[in-house]
């Protein structure tokens, strides 16, 4: 461990790069938030507080609709990728075999292929195979690239798992699949809850592909949010950044608090 | 009754094995094999009917009597995307390294909380985070109303739809992908390293240099990819800020799936793209590896 105080790591003028850092990361984010409870219909100008535009927000079907179906096909993306996931990550831990390394090829596959050949490999292939665009599409594109989200962190935390635990218990004349209820699952939660989080936030967030596989009737809230920004700024699009931001804040103090705990 | 026991294993990873492979490996040879049909009439393509036209056209034009002209359009959109996206992983490397060194200088309940300073910009949605810009960059923006209130310019400062609007969103959209495995592989530094160094005379740029860049090399070199890649393939930060002008690789392939209905085209430029990140990728593996990895 390091003592903070020695003069030897005092680099005062990486404390003014950090101030500049994070002004950088975060002026941005403040403005946004600020205009979007600017009462003035000109976006960038202020003249006073009100919550209209919150109200037109949540008011406009359109917009509840696309949030209804982020919600769905998350919902539907983390519970499935979460399942598949936990699976594959029991699967792999042990003894190694030959498959093993298809499988981390597999699975690594989403996170490094570019998200917009993604997008158009996926249109295509639905096209191909004659499956409708819709809300299916977007949910099967969703369950397959937050299978690697969902599996890292699980993958991991069995890693970190004593195998005499599960050697104890069989010792005590477990049967395998009790041995995996009462000792390995318990102990795995951690890494399935940041996992699902992970899932979700990412199902949530996407609109590369989702935006090509989406179809007319299933669009989600980044989705309607880009078509909104393209036809130019307004207090309404500040409004529903803002809660976005909102969403993502509450569900990364979450994890965070959920982390300090352990 | 014995069995084999790896056939639980095998059941257990194939479910997450059959999706990604079905649609995702699948739809890719697919897309590969369809860079080599002809267009259809009103998108789509023309099945068994092989051309190497889609290659063809990203360096050559058909003039009227269709004689092939070289035509550096696409080539030239190819290195901005190019050039957009190594400044932006230079520039995320200046920034994030020091970044990541202080905050690993500092006591762990620091850390934690300059850590998730950091990662919620990180998991706040990148269309939202790239709005905010055009509040800041837009004629009567933020920027350009505090620069005309200090009296600096007179005229419009006409930041939007240029290449330095684009340069600024895909640095802001991405630096949180460097700082985090550049902190990674820092947070676990041996500190007595460094005393050793200083007790044999080295100096602070020596110490640096010899000892906590090469120690932080994992890390930068993930960051690179992590930031390299996105930044190559981005299509809505270039068309939200850039405008018509400044078109990267992304926005040529979407624009074939939308206003120039051309397929086979989007396909081979979707392919290309994915060459270049797997030539990427294989230099990284046989250069790095075991040595940390991206994940």
């Amino acid at each position: 461990m390091i003592n903070p105080r020695n003069p030897l790591w005092r680099y005062w003028s990486l404390g003014v790069l950090m101030v500049v850092f994070f002004a950088f990361l975060y002026v941005p984010i403040i403005v946004l938030i600020v205009l979007s409870f600017n009462q003035n219909q000109t976006a960038t100008i202020w003249t006073a507080f009100s919550f209209d535009w919150y109200k037109t927000v949540l008011e406009n079907p359109n917009i509840l609709r696309a949030a209804q179906n982020s919600l769905i096909v998350a919902a539907v993306a983390t519970v499935a990728s979460t399942v598949f996931a936990t699976m594959a990550a029991v699967g792999m831990a042990g003894k190694t075999f030959k498959a093993q390394n298809a499988f981390n090829g597999l699975v690594g596959l989403p996170l490094l292929v570019p998200e917009i050949v993604t997008a158009v490999a996926s249109l295509l292939f639905f096209l191909a195979i004659g499956l409708e665009l819709g809300l299916t599409t977007v949910i099967i594109a969703h369950v397959v690239f937050c299978i690697p989200f969902a599996y890292l962190p699980i993958r991991a935390r069995l890693e970190g798992l004593d195998p005499k635990l599960l050697e104890a218990a069989s010792d005590l004349y477990a049967r395998p699949w009790q041995a995996f209820a009462r000792v390995t699952l318990p102990l795995l939660l951690p890494g399935i809850v940041s996992g699902a989080m992970l899932a979700f936030i990412t199902s949530m967030d996407d609109f590369v592909i989702t935006f090509f596989v989406a179809g007319a009737g299933a669009t989600t809230l980044p989705v309607y949010i880009f078509g909104m920004i393209r036809t130019g700024i307004s207090p309404e699009v500040n409004a529903i950044s803002t809660l976005l931001f909102a969403a993502s804040l509450l569900f990364v103090m979450v994890s965070f608090f959920i982390s300090q705990k352990k | 009754m014995k069995r084999d026991p790896l056939l639980g294993r095998y059941a257990l990873i194939s479910p997450a094995a059959i999706l990604i492979f079905v649609f995702m490996l699948l739809p890719m040879l697919l897309m590969a094999l369809m860079s080599w049909l002809e267009p259809g009439q009103f998108g789509g393509v023309k099945w068994s009917s092989y051309t190497p036209e889609a290659y063809v056209k990203f360096l050559f034009d058909r003039d009227l009597s269709d004689v092939l002209v070289f035509n550096t359009d696409y080539l030239s959109i190819f290195s901005r995307s190019f050039q957009l996206a190594l400044v932006t992983t230079l520039l995320t490397l200046l920034v994030a390294f020091p970044v990541a060194f202080y905050i690993a200088l500092q006591t762990p309940k620091h850390r934690t909380w300059l850590m998730l300073l950091i990662t919620i910009p990180f998991w706040t949605n990148l269309l939202v985070r790239t709005y905010a810009w055009i509040l800041l960059l837009r004629n009567g923006g933020l920027i350009d109303s505090s620069l005309h209130g200090l009296g600096i310019v007179n005229s419009p400062i006409n930041l939007m739809y240029t290449p330095i609007a684009v340069q600024i969103g895909l640095v802001y959209a991405f630096l949180p992908f460097m700082v985090l495995p550049i902190y990674t592989s820092l947070e676990k530094l041996d500190w007595r390293l460094l005393e050793a160094a200083y007790d044999l005379y080295a100096n602070r740029w020596q110490t640096m240099r010899r000892i906590v860049i090469p120690l932080a090399a994992p890390g930068m070199v993930a960051g690179c990819i992590l930031v390299f890649v996105p930044a190559l393939g981005t299509f809505f930060i270039p068309e939200l800020l850039g405008g018509a002008k400044t078109l990267m690789i992304g926005n040529l392939i979407q624009q074939q799936f939308g206003v120039s209905r051309n397929w086979p085209f989007g396909a081979a430029l979707s392919f290309a793209l994915l060459a270049v990140v797997l030539i990427f990728m294989l230099i990284y593996a046989l250069r790095f590896r075991g040595k940390g990895s991206l994940t």
